[in-house]
């Protein structure tokens, strides 16, 4: 008997009879992870919840089954439930720093859960193990730290010590490595892994990186609209999986090798409410046929422990998995002369210095990616070029002028020809303007245009970024993420710059919208000639995209070269630990072998 | 990303011009079309009903204190006029000195709190130091003393309490752009070299009606309640003119014989001030379901 | 905070002592403005105080009284010296009598009331508030939240005459409509007298604190820490008083400071309202009568208790945020 069985899980928005997840059903094995993969909005923390009996306000779990030892646990009356939670299932959130209470010393935090429970005699000693298990430093003066005085990786550690506390039969641990340096979740995912193991504990790994998962998982169930699509062995899933979303998934996940394509997936997912008849990827799908867009596929065996939801599940499985595209040869169109130049660039916040000896070109049509860890400085670098932070010193020049630091010192001519792509399209938008307002502002900063003239060019700079010209009256928030980036690069290339920056612009975004966008972005550089600098976090994303990289880290670049080269022969130490941590898909499925 | 509460992260965006959909919103729940009822009744009261008063506010129509008669419907106030008359009559002052102190105190407060936020210099230091000065008085203290100096003059009594409301609104205004003025599309529009200017009132101004809205009707409440307050104390409108709050002044020395010449007016208050936080309660809830993305709540 | 003094020692003393020369700094701001109000206007005070009708001779002897002869600055400092030295000048009104003379028993009346007011609406309204937002959407929480807002709304005039009318003179006469209380006497004799003003200023100041308390507590118990006490299986009071509770705490305090100082204004009203006799109806005396040294005197007194009450709220807030003590080392 497995130690937790789902069966027909249902859970609705409470009063609408409206369905969030419907039809979840798994089993997880004593010492066994199971990794629950979906983008946002597809009901994973929903279904990682309710392994508590828990269900956040507005929700309410109406039909199904969790069973623990064979025990249901939505019977229980609310004390059962009380004893249940944080005694046998127990929870890691996914933001520690907001889960653990601001105003209570971690000793107090974690020796409430013993308390609770009354879980064995001697607090104090149990208190020290808890600490050594989680590789915490045991001294009485940690205990008596607040939540702030720590850092997120020990932060996250204290959520893993409240979680083995009471020795649980089931832990969920939800995306809890979100917002951690690589270097860190490499460590906490080790730990988990470990403690898992060692006591015998059935774990739920909730994540929308499927590399992190594929590191740590046995099994994996992808989720997609509320609905788990395919579950199966991890090495199975990720190799050959039976399910079109599945496959276009993991085909969207960039890979350091660079060697195929990355393609993302059209469209979105329907919200709940929202979901059509029959399979519910189907709008989205290939391989979509008649039946398809009737009928709600039925769970069906593919193997041992193997399960799929697709009517034409033989067919994709028949498609051999290595017919991604191979990546286009990235060729070097770079003219010698530097399109920008920064020469021993100082830069601080403040008092607090940040940037140091800051070395970079980037030439016409050429691509160069900025890699490093966040608080590495790479974006008050990507910022200071973009004339939004002006506390810098030393040479930056635009076609061999030099460029004040704050864009209002600069010419419009300049602004003109320097583009900034921001983070997060929830944020760069105005959400009181319309489309057209947006895109139309450079235009009228730096074009004397007639109207008429103006909303030509906006239609043919949305219809460059693959949207329709219907969107030129709507507003941000009546667009997706993916559909507000695509507006934010038109608003910056409306104005034809010489260089764009590109300041971690998918990380706000799901990996198969992400997908779509850095093809995005590398098809207009190559297309529009631009020189492109491309701040990114992620190591594996670059060999798609860029010609040179440079590595940042602590404020300095570290290394600097071709991208081959530095990510295949990484001479800084720096670059080789970043590329050892990274978790990735090859890697992690290399080690199973 | 996940932490989204399933109601909120399953509700369709709504479509539309962001202050339209505030507004549709707010207008759905019962409070605000109730708010919206008594302000209409209380106003429409105050424009039209000199129109329908039998008597000159100002006439003498009987005994002074006498009780309701077919000729005096409310009875007589203190001096023996028509209560009626007079309450029909005493609205405009309140209504109009509150609507322009009001407006006045946004305008001013508006202004001086964008600046203070998007300046990130000493200057937001500086006005937002001044602003701590004027709101160590009480509204109706500073109020006081003006017109312990000046005298009770109307149009002190506006500029006063529009004064005074000013810090109160720039406080909010600055709170809720200090967290706009942080988000990229300021940035973005600084990169492209707006001036700031248009920044300040084109892209900051628009992103925080919605605390605006609540805040000016807010103001609103509590401007009503100091107007009529001062002329309560005797320092607002002055006799023989008819206002409600006078009207009460005069008349609560004979509560015990003949009520209704006091009454009236502070129904009518009453009404006309829940009135308007009816309103902004509407509005405000309205505004925070829409942050949260969409709830209905 | 102001960056003029932020060179002044680290650490919790060294925010108090900021604190408090950031409140002497308003305070001075403060005394300017009552100075310029009342003195540098201008009109001729003299003039608008005796009318058209008064002679040159008891004009100027009023100027040379209200200290308005030489140049502004210079009265500005020959005033400012009288007060911080405890000379707030002679009443023009009551026979000459110095000012502390005229307000030290009204002083005493007025402070018993604010008190009484204070003590009765604050733990009730941070009750309310837990209470509303424990059963969030609850019966309780909506009627509770239509009478704070209907509360709120209504000015404190409005509710006295309403509370005088209800059980004063013309529905129910239980209690007296006038607060009158012999010089000679203490408030603590005429309790029954005190009941109406003190109902007013609770109903006037309890909704704004019931509801940030509300709103407060709404916001915590949304929060990561609380959804993750009760996934540890704390019981749910445990959670509510020892997790929620002392984060909401926080945030009320500063609105309690504020509403407690703006227990200071509402008395004027008030108080004229029940003919109580304390500083509050003698402010209102001073301007009918243009009293303007009990006014000047009264201002700022009520401004510096403003001042002293925001001061102890932002060390209070310190004191109960662990994460703020942490950045002032």
């Amino acid at each position: 008997m497995s130690v937790l069985e789902v069966e027909n899980l249902r859970i609705e928005i409470e009063g609408t009879g409206i369905d969030i997840v419907d039809e979840i059903s798994f089993h997880i094995e004593a010492g066994e992870v199971l990794g629950l993969v979906g983008e946002s909005g597809s009901g994973k923390t929903t279904v990682g919840l309710s392994l508590l009996g828990h269900q956040r306000r507005g929700a309410k779990i109406v039909a199904g089954q969790v069973r623990v030892d064979g025990k249901d646990i939505l019977e229980r009356s609310p004390a059962q439930l009380r004893a249940l939670r944080g005694g046998t299932v127990s929870y890691v959130p996914q933001d520690p720093s907001a889960a653990l209470n601001p105003a209570l010393r971690i000793g107090r935090q974690l020796e409430e859960v013993l308390a609770a429970h009354r879980f064995g005699s001697s607090h104090e000693e149990r208190l020290r193990e808890m600490l050594e298990e989680v590789l915490l430093p045991t001294e009485r003066s940690f205990l008596r730290r607040y939540p702030h005085q720590l850092s997120g990786g020990q932060q996250q550690r204290v959520g893993l010590a409240m979680a083995f506390a009471c020795r649980p039969r089931v832990i969920v641990l939800d995306e809890p490595t979100t917002g951690l340096d690589v270097t860190t979740q490499a460590h906490v995912l080790a730990t988990v892994r470990m403690l898992c193991r060692a006591h015998g504990v059935a774990a739920l790994y909730v994540s929308h990186d499927l590399a992190v998962v594929a590191a740590l998982a046995d099994r994996v169930a992808v989720m997609y609209a509320g609905r788990i699509v395919e579950i199966g062995r991890e090495r199975d899933l990720f190799l050959a999986s039976a399910h079109p979303y599945a496959r276009r998934l993991v085909e969207a996940i960039p890979e350091i090798s660079g060697e195929h394509e990355l393609v993302g997936i059209p469209g979105t997912a329907p919200r709940p409410g929202h979901r059509p008849t029959g399979c519910f990827f189907a709008p989205r799908c290939d391989y979509a046929v008649d039946i398809c867009r009737e009928q709600f596929p039925p769970r069906e065996r593919v193997a041992e422990r193997r399960e799929v939801r697709c009517h034409r599940w033989q067919e994709v499985l028949a498609e051999a998995v290595h017919d991604r595209p191979l990546a286009a040869v990235r060729t070097n169109g770079a003219s010698a002369d530097a399109l920008i130049s920064i020469r021993n660039l100082q830069a601080a916040h403040g008092e607090r210095p940040v940037l140091f000896d800051i070395d970079l070109d980037v030439a016409p049509r050429q691509c160069v990616a900025l890699v490093g860890e966040s608080g590495s400085g790479k974006t008050t670098l990507a910022r200071c070029i973009a004339g939004l932070h002006r506390n810098f010193t030393g040479e930056l020049a635009l076609r061999g002028i030099p460029l004040r630091p704050g864009a209002r010192n600069r010419s419009r001519d300049t602004r003109r020809d320097i583009q900034y792509v921001f983070q997060s399209p929830y944020s760069s938008l105005n959400p009181r303007k319309t489309i057209g307002q947006i895109i139309g502002q450079p235009l009228r900063l730096f074009f004397d245009l007639p109207r008429r003239d103006q909303h030509a060019r906006i239609v043919h700079a949305l219809e460059r970024v693959q949207l329709t010209s219907s969107v030129v009256d709507r507003y941000p928030h009546e667009l997706s993420g993916g559909e507000r980036q695509r507006v934010a690069i038109a608003r910056a290339l409306v104005s034809e710059p010489a260089l764009l920056v590109c300041d971690e612009v998918t990380s706000a975004l799901d990996v198969s919208v992400q997908a779509a966008i850095v093809d995005l972005i590398a098809e207009l550089q190559r297309e529009m000639e631009l020189g492109l600098l491309f701040v990114t976090h992620n190591l594996a994303l670059i060999r798609t995209i860029a010609q040179e990289v440079a590595v940042m880290s602590a404020g300095r670049i570290v290394e600097h070269g071709p991208v081959d080269r530095v990510l295949d022969q990484p001479e800084a130490e720096y670059t080789k630990r970043l590329l050892a941590d990274t978790p990735s898909l090859e890697s992690a499925l290399a080690i199973a072998e | 990303m996940t932490a989204v509460a399933p109601a909120a992260a399953v509700a369709a965006p709504p479509v539309g011009r962001p202050l339209t959909i505030l507004l549709r919103r707010a207008w759905r729940a019962v409070r605000t079309k109730v708010g919206v009822v008594l302000v209409v009744l209380v106003v429409a009261l105050a424009v039209i009903g000199p129109f329908f008063a039998p008597h000159s506010p100002t006439e003498f129509a009987g005994i002074p204190y006498s009780h309701a008669s077919s000729a005096l419907p409310l009875g007589a106030d203190n001096l023996g006029r028509d209560v009626l008359s007079r309450f029909l009559w005493g609205g405009r002052s309140v209504l109009g000195l509150a609507l322009l102190a009001t407006a006045l105190g946004l305008a001013i407060g508006v202004s001086i709190g964008l600046v203070a936020a998007y300046s990130r210099s000493i200057l937001d230091d500086v006005l937002m130091r001044a602003m701590d000065v004027i709101l160590a008085f009480p509204s109706i203290v500073l109020a006081l003393v003006a017109v312990a100096t000046v005298g009770p003059k109307l149009w002190l009594l506006v500029l006063v309490v529009g004064f005074t409301t000013a810090p109160r609104v720039a406080r909010v205004t600055r709170g809720a752009s200090l967290e706009i003025v942080e988000r990229d599309f300021v940035q973005a529009a600084e990169a492209l070299g707006e001036s700031r200017t248009r920044i300040l009132f084109g892209e900051i101004l628009p992103s925080i009606t919605s605390p605006l809205m609540v805040e000016a009707s807010l103001r609103l409440t509590y401007s009503i309640g100091l107007i009529a307050g001062l002329s309560f104390l005797g320092f607002g409108v002055q006799p023989p003119s008819a206002d409600w709050g006078l009207m009460i002044n005069e008349n609560r020395q004979g509560l015990t014989i003949q009520p209704w010449g006091a009454v009236m007016p502070v129904i009518a208050i009453a009404v006309l001030t829940i009135g308007t936080s009816l309103i902004g309660d509407g509005l405000s809830r309205a505004a925070i379901g829409l942050e949260r993305g969409g709830g209905e709540r | 905070m102001s960056t003029a003094i932020r060179f002044v020692r680290r650490g919790i003393s060294g925010f108090v002592l900021r604190r408090v020369l950031l409140g002497l700094l308003t305070l001075l701001l403060v005394s300017v403005i009552v100075f310029a109000a009342t003195q540098a206007l201008p009109s001729d005070p003299a003039r608008a105080i005796l009318g058209r009708t008064a002679t040159p001779e008891s004009l100027a002897a009023l100027r040379k009284q209200l200290n308005l002869t030489g140049s502004i600055p210079g009265q500005y400092a020959h005033w400012l010296k009288g007060f911080v030295t405890g000379d707030f000048g002679n009443s023009l009104a009551a026979r000459g009598e110095p000012v502390t003379q005229v307000l030290g028993k009204r002083l005493e009346n007025s402070a018993f009331l604010v008190l009484i007011a204070g003590e009765v609406s604050i733990p009730l309204s941070i009750l309310l508030g837990v209470l509303a937002a424990r059963r969030r959407d609850g019966p309780f929480d909506h009627t509770s939240s239509l009478l704070m807002l209907a509360l709120a709304a209504l000015p404190e005039f409005v509710v006295g005459i309403a509370l005088v009318v209800l059980f004063g003179t013309t529905v129910f006469h239980w209690l007296p409509a006038v607060s009158l209380i012999p010089p000679e006497d203490t408030p603590f004799q005429h309790l029954k007298a005190l009941i109406l003003p003190v109902a007013t200023l609770v109903l006037a100041v309890s909704p704004y604190i019931a509801r940030i308390m509300r709103a407060s507590m709404v916001e915590v118990l949304e929060s990561d820490f609380v959804e993750m006490a009760r996934l540890k299986g704390m019981p749910e009071r445990h959670v509510l008083w020892r997790h929620a509770v002392p984060n909401a705490v926080a945030p009320a305090i500063q609105v309690i400071a504020l509403n407690l100082a703006y227990l200071a204004g509402g008395i004027v009203v008030v108080e004229f309202v029940f003919g109580y006799p304390g500083i509050g109806s003698a402010l209102v005396d001073a301007v009918a009568n243009r009293d303007l040294p009990v006014v000047q005197a009264l201002a700022i007194l009520i401004a510096g208790v403003y001042v002293a009450l925001n001061l102890m709220a932002d060390v209070a807030t310190i004191l109960v945020s662990p994460r703020l003590r942490t950045s002032l080392r």
